[in-house]
């Protein structure tokens, strides 16, 4: 079976600073692979390069078959097979809910009107907010303005989801709506990546942790091993001071 | 660290990316070449291109015209020189005079907003005539108030209005929080606008403020119909004794030539607030 995602050697620096130096990784079908490391240690600048907002300085990036790395792939149609769902949500306020979920389908998959609203009933009623199709964003809390995000990303089906920081701009209390709906897309068999500081979170859901630190995989494995027994003294200081 | 290889894959990514910058630039070329001819070619075609090209491009007319429009422009660039250091401190008085809360205030800020609504309604060119003919009516000296004088005053008058709109959409795009902040360490409200406020907003809108600039350096030119001598005024002498409307086109060279750098410069600057705005994405 190939592989969804595979990163090769990716380089990425701003100005003189490196922030990648040599990312290799693969994401099965299916799989849930969470990335921590401290702030700065190119979390999210990985999300980023995968979702070619970030050109890379050196290396490649594998959707499947297609090295989406090569600047002749069409930018536009390689971002819709990846949902992506940000830490600030970027919700569209001049939007309803229901609106912000069935753009793309409209939009980029030129579904028809009726199409695409059933679908995004169907995900609003998922995610608990069959009530708010109406509302714009501004009327949604932030725990349902980011389910919302969620729901948007995964209306059009896309192949790998990309989840930045999702839960960090949140109140504690709206945390567990987030999580659990992300708990939901892994039951379901949904292909995630994901940069999160909720290290309970990420043991009891990803199937792989890749600790990253100053730009390279300092250690990857199964969550109980990594959480249990961390190999390398730099992830054994990163969650003692998590754990603390 | 710094003297790591770049992969093969690398380098031929960005032989493609080199590649590509080349072509776009030569089809950039090509298709503007292709659009000059075909203007051209429709200009010269038109059945009354050799009297317009007589009597709008005429050489010999054109460099004799040259330095008493010049002579002119001087007045121009004078008046606009003090038009817009009076512009600046007129609005920016205006925009403050807004900002001020509570009851006793009232009347300085309905006269600011009337102010404003009148002047950004009314066409420069009465403003102008009302100025430059009501004022000396009303004998304040005995002396000729010069034409250069009331045609800046009304300059002023006009677009203070429009600028102290700019300065008051950037004060209130300053985010509430801002003021909150200030007053929360104890400063008043005027020190609070000065220090907090009025930087920020002074970022959020220069591009406005020298697209007004731009705006300002051609209408300058219509203080002429108060009779001083400026390009406009002096083009037009030129014009009647040559019979030939060549003059103007000279004047209107000079405005050109006046507004491009600034023109040039707020494009740079807007492009670099936009710029600094999404740092590191390529979107």
């Amino acid at each position: 079976m190939t592989a969804v995602l595979r990163l090769e050697n990716i380089h990425k620096s701003f100005g003189d600073r490196d922030v990648l130096r040599g990312i290799d990784l693969e994401v099965r079908e299916h799989e849930v692979v969470a990335l921590i490391g401290a702030s700065g240690s190119g979390k999210s600048t990985l999300l980023r390069t995968i979702n070619l907002l970030e050109r890379i300085d050196d290396g490649q990036v594998w959707l499947r078959d297609e090295d989406i790395s090569n600047p002749r792939v069409k930018v536009d149609a390689v971002r819709a097979r990846i949902g992506v769902v940000f830490q600030q949500f970027n919700l569209f306020p001049h939007l309803t809910a229901l609106e912000n979920i069935t753009l793309a389908s409209r939009t980029v998959f030129k579904k028809s009107a009726a199409d695409a609203t059933a679908r995004g009933l169907e995900l609003l009623d998922r995610i608990g907010l069959a009530d708010h199709a109406a509302s714009y964003p501004d009327r949604l809390s932030g725990g349902q303005q980011q389910r919302v995000a969620i729901a948007r990303a995964i209306a059009t089906n896309p192949e790998l989801l990309l989840l930045d920081e999702i839960t960090s701009a949140l109140d504690p209390e709206l945390v567990g709506e987030v999580l659990d709906l992300v708990r939901e897309l892994k039951a379901e068999g949904t292909t995630i990546v994901m940069a999160t500081h909720e290290m309970a979170f990420a043991r009891d859901v990803a199937d792989s942790v890749v600790f990253l630190d100053a730009g390279v995989i300092a250690e990857q494995g199964p969550p109980s091993e990594f959480f249990t027994a961390p190999k390398t003294a730099r992830a054994q200081a990163f969650l003692s001071r998590f754990m603390a | 660290m710094r003297a790591r290889q770049p992969s093969d894959v690398e380098l031929g990514r960005r032989a493609f990316r080199r590649r590509q910058g080349v072509r776009s630039v030569i089809i950039s070329i090509v298709s503007t070449i292709v659009f000059a001819i075909v203007v051209w070619i429709t200009l010269v075609n038109t059945p009354g291109w050799a009297r317009v090209q007589k009597s709008f491009f005429d050489p010999v007319v054109f460099v004799e015209a040259i330095p008493r429009v010049a002579q002119g422009f001087l007045v121009n660039l004078r008046v606009l020189l003090y038009s817009a250091v009076g512009v600046l401190v007129f609005s920016l008085v205006l925009a403050s005079l807004r900002t001020l809360r509570g009851a006793i205030f009232f009347p300085i800020r309905a006269f600011v907003a009337g102010y404003t609504d009148l002047f950004r309604g009314m066409p420069l060119i009465i403003v102008l005539y009302l100025v430059g003919f009501g004022i000396p009516g009303l004998r304040i000296t005995d002396q000729r108030i010069p034409a250069e004088v009331l045609g800046t005053i009304a300059l002023i008058l006009t677009y203070s209005a429009y600028v102290s709109e700019v300065w008051r959409a950037g004060i209130e795009a300053v985010h509430p929080s801002q003021t909150l902040a200030a007053r929360s360490l104890g400063l008043g409200h005027g020190t609070t606008l000065r220090l907090v406020v009025l930087p920020q907003a002074l970022r959020k809108v220069t591009p406005a403020l020298m697209n007004d600039f731009v705006s300002m350096q051609k209408d300058v030119g219509l203080i002429s119909v108060l009779g001083a001598v400026d390009a406009v005024r002096s083009a037009q002498i030129e014009q009647s004794a040559s019979a030939n409307f060549t003059p103007y086109v000279v004047a209107g060279l000079f405005f050109i030539l006046l507004a491009l750098p600034m023109i040039r410069l707020t494009d740079w600057y807007s492009a670099r607030l936009r710029g600094r705005e999404q740092i590191g994405s390529i979107l």
